[in-house]
């Protein structure tokens, strides 16, 4: 059986204990639903005030927030194993277990469980996307469509990057750092306005060190069809999300010492 | 070659130390102390395919630490690993397709999934044929009698069945060698012979090699016929129980019922164990003084109603063991 199937059989796996449960999983997947609404009506209480702010609408943070928040939604599916790394696998000693399978650790966690609640975080990111869409009168084409999975598959790299990190770091740490939710959830945040509204350090911040901007704001001008005000070529927008990818592959060298480090010492 | 060969192996772990208190953590951002703990100084042994070896030690001797390494959790520091011809952390994934764990105190099942479907997912884990896998899982089934908990979430199971169930996980993709660290801890009396027994017949009808690290002298006594005593870190005795028992604590134990209160005993190389009512327990050297010797001696002396020959409990000889070597608790 190959990685992918293998990763299907736990999802279903992790599918059907969850369904022991099926309220459970309701209720949390309204809630997370309800919760994020609440950022979109902190952004139109401030547009509701100030109409626009350097030129963009309502409407253009809406397409922001929504594909960053689609991304997020798409990789916590995934990613409660690298999550919960630290307190569940390290500290306990269940990783041993991990090493004692004979597939990949990274593939195992990957399978420790498929977040059935955050089905709610999704709609809502996805029905803020394409309200937000409309609203701004995006001219949907297959073009568009495919830079748009592009950016979402970007922004899927890198969220799933900063938890893979996050994990690593507990191989030192033997918690979970609970700061790195500065990085996930603030990220949507910084990530639902545009770049150009920031003071430089924390526009390079966003484009060189966590480079959410990279998987949010230049790709969604491209799809808004309007320059960069800072000024980034053009070829640049639709380039971007690649950044992701490599951020991806960064988090994966610190994870690779930290297993190593792990078999060295044991805790 | 033997199945498994260590040589020389060493393991010392650095451990962080923190004074207590939110000062001691704000303290140990800034600088940590390290102690160093030598866990393996220095453990040679080896193991031929087919044997049953059993492996005690007290807590913190290096029992956990060889049998993380021997799986390819840990990386020892010195020394020569060897299992089945693989150095068991550089070859990890080919390693651990050919071993089977169970650690009594975890579970490899998934929790809140029935005991089949924690077995199928297992299956295609370890890339197990299907139709190898259905036979294998059968007749597991059948060994371990499963057959009633099989559909049921493993939350739901009693730590015998659990066990159980946590066995035949570890055999379903065939391994030629089995670690069991604990197995029987915390089982009651029925599930603990049912856990030996299956060790047992799988040790003997399908030559699975085990190693079995227990604290209950039973499981060694019921199984192991050779065993490996570890303390401080090193190997202190390594030889079939009888033979440690024999050079350990070779004497005999005398259970003697008198027809009227139990008289004062005094003679030479006899030692009275314990008193109570009718009944003695006298401690004696076989070699110093021949068993029929001293039974013609008490009746001839005494009025005599019931006679029993024994030998000391397992954990006598263990403990005096320990004794002998400083290696009690580390």
């Amino acid at each position: 059986m190959n990685s992918f199937h293998l990763i299907l059989r736990y999802f279903s796996a992790s599918l059907r204990s969850q369904l022991q449960y099926p309220g459970s999983a309701i209720m949390l997947g309204i809630g997370a639903f309800l919760t994020t609404i609440i950022d979109m009506l902190a952004a139109w209480a401030l547009f509701d005030r100030f109409g626009q702010v350097q030129g963009w609408s309502l409407g253009h943070i809406a397409v922001f927030y929504g594909v960053v928040s689609t991304s997020f939604a798409l990789t916590d599916f995934f990613t409660r194993g690298f999550d919960v790394f630290g307190g569940e696998c390290v500290k306990t000693g269940a990783f041993d277990r991990i090493l004692l399978r004979p597939r990949s650790p990274a593939l195992q966690l990957v399978g420790y469980e498929f977040r059935l609640s955050r089905f709610g975080r999704l709609a809502q990111a996805l029905l803020v996307l394409f309200v937000g869409a409309a609203v701004v009168g995006v001219a949907w084409s297959p073009d568009k469509a495919l830079l748009l999975v592009w950016t979402i598959a970007g922004g899927v790299a890198l969220f799933t990057g900063l938890l893979v990190l996050q994990a690593s770091f507990a191989f030192w740490t033997t918690e979970s750092l609970e700061v790195f939710n500065v990085l996930t959830y603030g990220g949507i945040q910084a990530a639902q306005f545009p770049l150009s509204l920031y003071a430089a350090w924390f526009r390079n911040f966003l484009i060189f060190v966590v480079p959410l901007g990279c998987v949010a704001y230049y790709p969604v001008l491209a799809i808004l069809e309007q320059p960069d005000p800072l000024g980034a070529p053009d070829w640049w927008l639709p380039t971007a999300p690649a950044m992701g990818f490599l951020f991806l592959a960064a988090s994966f060298l610190a994870w690779r010492a930290g297993i190593a480090r792990y078999t060295s010492t044991g805790s | 070659m033997p199945q498994i060969l260590v040589e020389d192996l060493a393991k010392t772990y650095r451990v962080a130390e923190r004074d207590p208190g939110l000062l001691g953590a704000v303290k140990g951002l800034v600088h940590r102390r390290h102690r160093t703990v030598q866990a393996l100084r220095d453990v040679s042994f080896s193991l031929e395919a087919g044997e049953l070896l059993g492996f005690i030690g007290p807590n913190g001797a290096g029992k956990s630490t060889t049998i993380k390494i021997l799986s390819g959790i840990l990386k020892p520091d010195a020394g020569t690993v060897l299992v089945n011809g693989r150095v068991p952390f550089t070859d990890r994934i080919a390693h651990v397709s050919k071993i089977g764990v169970v650690f009594g105190q975890r579970t490899q099942l998934w929790w809140d999934l029935p005991v089949s479907e924690g077995f199928d997912l297992l299956a295609d884990i370890y890339r197990v044929e299907p139709a190898r896998y259905r036979a294998n899982r059968d007749e597991l089934v059948a060994l371990l009698r499963l057959e009633r908990v099989l559909d049921q979430p493993v939350r739901q199971l009693s730590l015998g069945q659990r066990m159980r169930a946590e066995i035949a996980a570890a055999l379903l993709h065939e391994p030629d060698i089995l670690f069991l660290d604990e197995p029987t801890i915390g089982l009651d009396a029925p599930s603990k012979l049912a856990v030996r027994e299956v060790v047992r017949r799988l040790n003997r009808e399908r030559g699975v090699t085990v190693l079995l690290t227990t604290h209950d002298m039973h499981d060694i006594e019921a199984l192991a016929q050779r065993v490996i005593v570890i303390g401080h870190g090193q190997v202190l005795a390594d030889s079939p129980f009888e033979t440690l028992r024999a050079n350990v604590l070779a004497e005999r134990r005398l259970v003697v019922d008198f027809a009227h209160e139990a008289p004062e005993i005094v003679m030479a190389g006899v030692e009275v164990r314990r008193r109570q009512g009718q009944t003695l327990e006298l401690a004696f050297d076989p070699a110093r003084t021949p068993t029929p010797n001293l039974i013609a001696a008490l009746a001839a002396a005494h009025e005599v109603v019931d006679i029993h020959v024994g030998e000391p409990a397992i954990e006598e000889v263990i403990a005096r063991f320990y004794d002998l070597h400083g290696a009690g608790e580390a």
